[in-house]
């Protein structure tokens, strides 16, 4: 039998060498004893511990997660955890990966030992209250905590982070924590009587405490899972715990039970928010009365109407598909890539985007979200209808001589009717009111194509089609 | 009137706000010595409970309580004859200090009825993080609520102080909230949210471009917002959709329901009723299956329908699909683990590390921490396969349902 005395609750180094040793001399876990120093004494334990093992010249691995959950659970109160610790480290040795089994009784065992210190150093971080010694700049903070397992030291240094600029000290049965404002230091524990009783500020936290509480909503197990009652007694709110839950129905049910009283008469509104300037123009008319168009279903997830932008006074008309992902964000059209890729090819072609009026056959974004994306939808023929009336109007606002429509979607929308692209591509074409229209493909169509030759291909047509548009512009240049 | 009191009507203004998160921000302390306040790494501390089973983390107040909108659903609307209270800005900064110094929050939740107009209401709940992070260097967590339509500077400051900001959509479809806050426009609150992404967006990309400039700060914790629930005729189906449009949407990292509760005072346009917190419950839960199990709306709940409140959302869909159980646990995919009910992410992650090395028995499920009565029906094991007829029983579902009592609400 092999009696191995650690230094204090907490020597993982120690443990960590001595158990080094046995598992290189092939002591099995049932040979060896573990004590603490100044512990309960074992009762057949010799009186001197036996001398630490020499180490053979042999070494072993373990894996890092193992470290991470000894040097955890070797804080635990059970004091068989140093003989757990050490029997599956001996079991380690020779089965490496046993460690990645959760259904293993040794790896479960010490994992929850883990989980439980871990646990009990997150409520020390959520529920230390500290309370003020002296005032202001003088000022000391102490707490009282009362910790399940050997966790002040493991718990410390998150307040050191957190309260750098103010002296304090953690008080516990087990051991103290100081903080002076440049280091960390620790005593041997102390009795309560020894913690302050309380703090000025703890009848404000209680009157918190108690706001806060919505009484139509009392779930006390709720509370209780989180907050275990063993807590309780050094949390300065707890006392008012008990007074709440009783008064609780009595609230909600006088709350219930009165009438509701004559509403108080409003104030004056000095202005009303989110009241709209009123239009400039019939434009401005236009766009804003299509900011509230419920058409179709498609404005309910969509975040804004996206109306067409551009002179009044422009000449050519840009009809795309739909407003996509960026633009249903920003409420401009042509914003996102597509509207990158429109704004190269026109100055390629000649044209300046600012003299062109742009707008889609339809104003909302039709999307099916698929987790944190939307999925881009095309637009069904009633959705091309429901939203014509707006090109319509805007055809009338702008009198442009000649319409672009990008894609078939646009064309749809232009021509009244499914017109395929391909056919109709690249020519002007009469229109019935006397306006020519010009038929391309969709700048999003060139993004989608698969390699950069096919690409270069189609952006290469795309120009070609602008050019006719700008062609078309050069002729027949408007008065300012 | 003295600021405890002012505390106590603007806290009580506030607690209808579900949200209490202080988690998922960047990384900050103090140990440089100037200022105070650290964030806490991975999850946020929640300081104490209430006993209505919400954790406190956060000092949740309201800026004023007084409020130009007169919205039905909310106790703070202009026609209550609630007392009314106006904290200025340096009382809220110095509660924020006091408490934060005891260690009884993570920071500061500041929202505001909404006065004179959406940008003077931005720029004084502004003012209080900008004293706070500036003046006084506070590393906390501060999580401010956006005023709809408030300036794009007024914004873009926020999120330069705040971790998370918050915009509420309040009702599940536009009718409803037309009918209980006519003042208030849901596209006004969709294009704040869009605002926000873009900006969430911007700071992400500045953060992964390979500049040496300084990368943008903008609400590290993201955004999120809340909807009530049971104060209207919506159906789970549509408030789950409205959900997943917007995570879609806004790329929001929480969407909180906040089941419609009694308020004192109430306008009599509003049924007085119990609080339907069970739904609230299960929509968490149905919320969760879209967020990190995979589930589609359509999946969890139909059309037109109501997530059962007898049993959770998941083990309802799996005993809509019973053809795809049972599965076998030694070699059924993440995906459809994530499926079987009772198991959750962290089980699913244990069973494929532990099956690499051996066998998983029935003896093994406590261990790897699954309800046995919730799972077994569903899965088999080495040692363990549910008889064909009880998986396709017409009685299976009473074997989780509670026994027949009262549903209570724990009163």
């Amino acid at each position: 039998m092999q009696y191995i005395t650690l230094d204090t609750e907490t020597d993982f180094d120690g443990w960590r060498k001595a158990a080094r040793s046995l598992v290189l001399h092939h002591v099995t876990p049932t040979d060896v004893t573990w004590t603490v120093q100044g512990g309960e004494a074992e009762l057949f334990a010799p009186p001197a511990p036996s001398p630490i093992l020499e180490v053979n010249d042999g070494t072993f691995n373990v894996s890092a997660k193992f470290v991470d959950l000894a040097q955890a659970a070797i804080l635990h109160c059970d004091p068989e955890r140093f003989a757990i610790l050490y029997r599956l480290l001996f079991r380690l040795k020779d089965n490496h990966d046993l460690i990645e089994v959760a259904t293993d009784p040794d790896v479960a065992q010490v994992t929850a030992m883990a989980r439980a210190v871990h646990r009990d150093e997150h409520k020390m971080h959520a529920f230390v209250r500290f309370r003020e010694i002296g005032r202001e700049r003088a000022a000391h903070y102490v707490a009282w905590f009362e910790p399940e397992h050997h966790i002040v030291e493991l718990a410390a240094p998150f307040f050191a982070k957190r309260f750098a600029d103010m002296p304090w000290s953690i008080l516990t049965p087990d051991l103290c924590a100081h903080w002076d404002g440049h280091a960390l230091s620790f005593t041997p524990g102390v009795s309560k009587s020894e913690a302050p009783g309380e703090d000025r500020l703890e009848e404000t936290w209680r009157r918190y405490y108690a706001s806060i509480f919505n009484p139509a909503r009392l779930k006390v197990k709720a509370m209780q899972t989180e907050m275990p009652k063993k807590y309780w007694r050094n949390l300065p709110e707890a006392s008012i715990i008990k007074p709440l839950i009783e008064d609780a129905e009595r609230m909600t049910g006088a709350m219930i039970a009165k009438a509701a009283a004559d509403p108080h008469k409003p104030q004056k509104r000095p202005e009303a928010p989110m009241t709209r300037k009123p239009a400039a123009d019939d434009l401005d008319a236009l766009r804003e009365e299509a900011a509230h168009c419920r058409a179709c279903p498609l404005y309910k997830d969509a975040t804004q109407t996206v109306f067409g932008e551009g002179p009044k006074d422009a000449t050519i008309m840009l009809v795309g598909e739909q407003p996509g992902d960026k633009e249903d964000l920003v409420g401009h059209p042509f914003v996102g890539p597509a509207g990158q890729m429109l704004d190269r090819a026109l100055e390629e072609a000649g044209v300046d985007r600012k003299t062109v009026y742009v707008t889609n056959a339809v104003k909302h974004f039709k999307f099916l979200p698929r987790g944190k994306i939307r999925l881009h939808q095309k637009p069904a023929t009633p959705e091309i209808k429901a939203c014509r009336q707006w090109y319509e109007r805007e055809v009338s606002a702008i009198q442009p001589d000649l319409i672009v429509a990008m894609g078939a979607t646009a064309a749809q929308s232009v021509f009244g009717k499914i017109t395929p692209v391909g056919k109709t591509r690249g020519r002007l074409i009469d229109l019935p009111d006397g306006r020519k229209a010009l038929v391309t493909v969709h700048p999003s169509y060139l993004l989608r194509l698969p390699g950069p030759e096919a690409k270069a291909l189609e952006y290469q047509r795309f120009v070609e089609d602008l050019k006719i548009a700008a062609a078309l512009q050069k002729k027949t240049p408007r008065a300012a | 009137m003295d600021v405890q009191r002012k505390l106590e009507i603007l806290a009580d203004a506030a607690k209808y706000d579900a949200s209490c998160a202080s988690s998922g921000t960047e990384q900050r302390d103090s140990s440089d010595g100037k200022g105070m306040g650290s964030t806490a790494p991975g999850m946020g501390i929640c300081h104490s409970y209430a006993p209505d089973g919400r954790c406190i983390s956060l000092l949740k107040v309201l800026l004023t309580n007084a409020c130009n909108y007169d919205c039905l659903y909310c106790v703070n609307r202009a026609s209550s004859n609630v007392p009314r209270a106006r904290f200025t800005i340096d009382e809220v900064v110095k509660l924020t200090l006091d408490f934060y110094r005891r260690n009884y929050i993570e920071g500061l939740f500041l929202s505001s009825g909404i006065i004179r107009s959406p940008d003077y209401t931005m720029e004084q709940v502004v003012s209080v993080a900008r004293k706070l992070r500036e003046e006084h260097h506070f590393r906390g967590y501060i999580h401010l609520k956006t005023i709809p339509e408030a300036d794009d500077a007024l914004i873009a400051e926020a999120g330069k102080y705040a971790d998370r900001l918050s915009i509420n959509i309040e009702m599940p479809e536009e009718t409803s909230l037309q009918q209980f806050a006519p003042e208030k426009d849901v596209r006004a609150i969709r294009r704040t949210m869009g605002r926000l992404r873009l900006k969430l967006d911007e700071a992400e990309d500045s953060r992964s471009a390979k500049t040496k400039a300084k990368p943008q700060r903008f609400a590290p914790a993201g955004q999120s917002t809340q909807m009530i629930v049971g104060a209207d005729g919506a159906n789970d189906h549509t408030i789950l959709r409205t959900s997943a449009n917007l995570y879609g949407s806004y790329r929001l990292r929480r969407v909180y329901y906040s089941a419609f509760s009694p308020i004192p005072d109430a306008s009599r346009a509003l049924p007085l009723r119990a609080p339907p917190l069970l739904r609230e419950h299960r929509l968490y839960q149905a919320d969760w299956l879209m967020r990190f199990y995979g589930f589609d709306v359509g999946e969890i709940v139909d059309d037109s329908a109501m997530l059962p409140l007898d049993i959770d959302p998941k083990l309802a869909w799996a005993l809509r699909h019973r053809d795809r159980f049972p599965l076998d646990v030694n070699r059924a995919s993440r995906e459809e683990l994530l499926r079987v009910p009772g198991f959750g992410t962290k089980a699913v992650e244990r069973i494929i590390a532990t099956r690499r090395a051996t066998t998983i028995r029935l003896a093994d499920l406590a261990r790897l921490h699954v309800p046995r009565h919730k799972a077994l029906p569903f899965i088999v094991l080495s040692d363990h396969r549910p008889a064909p007829h009880r998986l396709d029983a017409a009685g299976l579902i009473e074997r989780f349902k509670p026994k027949a009592t009262q549903l209570g609400f724990g009163f």
